[in-house]
């Protein structure tokens, strides 16, 4: 339908279980992103946020509706569609080089683009003093690191993110968010990102979806038109900081009540 | 670990020696059932010795060495486990690999497994004799039966410990079929199949000197029974301590093996 839209999610739902136990997480999403752009996905847990990110990455189907992505439509994972996990998803046994280096080997490059590729990349994220190691030799910001290079090398055009960040310290976090901040303006890829801290949806994107709790539908599609690098202590970042959580604490009192009640599954 | 404790586990096989000697030595128990330990280690000692003296003639100073009866015992043995071995781990590790990864293989081929695992090998003796002859045949398919079933079990329960979050990341990075089994499920496995490995090569020495003990005319477990009938009983001793030292040694490799294979996996490396 449209064709300027880099993703476009249409008319989406998406029913998990069957009759009676039936949970409808998605309620009749849609969401445009642009080329380019850095959208961030907002809301408490169970509103969805995750499952829209995993549609978009193919790794679940919508009961209604589509997903399309580059104006195809998404059917299954693919490496045009890179994915950082919040849980970092390294593979153990491989070095550091060796993760980056997975998806250049399945796209069949030859040893050496391959080693070129890695020796770029362990640089772009400053990594190149971690080359052999092994993931259980790093700490989860470096870890992290070694995730969004894997994902770089596949130079998908988008990056979908999985709450990222989500397991690191305020300091790394930070820094890490200023590191993807400096990647995605020197690479221009378009940027879908799942959080439910409003000061990092604030900080990163240029727009912000506020999700609902259960069924997951949007609340607000919120343009955040602050001139970066921000200043999460200025006033008008607290006063769209205060807007907005207003919104998702709303949320997460519906999230409270419906598992006090003992309706959520989640 | 302080260095008194790291020999402290000496003490013990020491002083078990010294008692062992002194009821000897007393005279309480004839010879013929408990011989002493200096007997042994002289029994021991000849049987490891090159029969006749070095004649350059003869071949190289190595096979010369290695001549003796002690040597060529072991050889033998280890050879069968080795073969009975890789007979038993190689079609473990593409079955268990693929009942840990496929619902309908395992439930094609895991009743017959659970019929087929509780029979011990030794049970089989009589059929592998029937079936395989005498010789090394018999008892390689025995080894092979010891050590399939561990390997087979551990490997299943590697990929079905593989955690998903590793598959969806393999997919995502455009990996298909056979990377995720050669790349993601094998490696991520591993730990669980080195263990299995290690409990099969273990079966397989039990079985390997069971199996010498009725198929075949030399290996250890032959020779054990050998000294037997004579009731050489420091021979039997003797034949008994070179086993413990054999599966000490593999024991060790197998560990270095692991920690080698598995230097990435937590707490696998210092």
């Amino acid at each position: 339908m449209t064709t300027s839209a880099y993703v476009s999610v249409q008319r989406v739902s998406k029913r998990f279980g069957e009759d009676a136990n039936a949970v409808l997480a998605l309620q009749d999403i849609n969401l445009e992103v642009a080329h380019g752009e850095f959208v961030c996905l907002l809301g408490p847990s169970g509103c969805g946020k995750s499952t829209l990110l995993n549609m978009i990455a193919g790794f679940i189907a919508p009961t209604t509706g589509s997903v399309r992505v580059d104006g195809k439509e998404v059917t299954a994972p693919g490496p045009d569609r890179g994915m950082v996990f919040q849980e970092y998803a390294l593979f153990p046994w491989m070095t550091v080089a060796q993760n980056i280096a997975f998806g250049l080997t399945i796209k069949g490059l030859s040893r050496a683009d391959i080693a070129a590729r890695v020796d770029g990349l362990l640089q772009l994220l400053k990594l190149a003093e971690f080359r052999e190691r092994f993931p259980k030799d790093l700490s989860g910001g470096m870890r992290q690191r070694v995730a969004i290079a894997r994902v770089l090398a596949l130079d998908s055009p988008i990056l979908l993110m999985d709450e990222p960040f989500g397991a690191l310290d305020a300091l790394t976090r930070r820094t890490l968010q200023d590191e993807l901040l400096r990647l995605w303006s020197e690479l221009r890829r378009t940027v879908v990102f799942v959080t439910h801290s409003i000061e990092e949806a604030i900080y990163l994107s240029d727009r912000v979806v506020v999700m609902t709790y259960r069924p997951g539908t949007f609340k607000r599609d919120q343009s955040i038109a602050l001139t970066r690098p921000r200043d999460p202590a200025a006033n008008d970042f607290n006063a769209l900081k205060r807007e907005l959580a207003g919104l998702v604490t709303a949320e997460q009192q519906r999230h409270v009540e419906s598992e006090r009640r003992g309706i959520a599954v989640d | 670990m302080k260095a008194w404790q790291r020999y402290s586990g000496l003490a013990l096989p020491l002083l078990l020696l010294l008692l062992w000697q002194g009821l000897a030595s007393a005279g309480i128990v004839q010879p013929m059932v408990l011989p002493s330990p200096v007997a042994v280690a002289e029994r021991w000692w000849a049987a490891l010795l090159p029969p006749q003296a070095y004649e350059a003639a003869q071949g190289s100073y190595l096979t010369w060495l290695f001549s003796g009866e002690l040597p060529h015992d072991a050889a033998a043995s280890l050879w069968r486990v080795l073969l009975g071995f890789l007979a038993g781990a190689i079609p473990a590790l593409p079955l268990g690999l693929a009942m840990g990864a496929s619902a309908a293989a395992y439930a094609l081929f895991n009743p017959l497994i659970q019929i087929l695992r509780p029979i011990p090998p030794i049970a089989f003796i009589p059929l592998a004799i029937l079936w395989f002859g005498l010789g090394n045949p018999p008892a390689v398919f025995l080894i092979a039966l010891g050590a399939f079933f561990p390997i087979l079990m551990n490997t299943i329960a590697g990929v079905r410990s593989v955690d998903a979050i590793y598959l969806r990341a393999a997919r995502n990075l455009g990996a298909g079929r056979s990377t995720i089994f050669a790349r993601v499920m094998l490696p991520a496995a591993m730990p669980y199949i080195l263990a299995g490995m290690r409990i099969g090569i273990g079966t397989a020495f039990i079985v390997v000197i069971v199996a010498e003990m009725i198929a075949v005319n030399n290996g250890l477990g032959y020779r054990i029974l050998e000294a037997r009938e004579f009731m050489w009983s420091d021979k039997v001793i003797a034949g008994m301590i070179t086993i413990g030292l054999i599966g000490l040694g593999i024991d060790v490799g197998m560990n270095r093996l692991n920690t080698h294979l598995l230097r990435w996996h937590r707490g696998g490396e210092k």
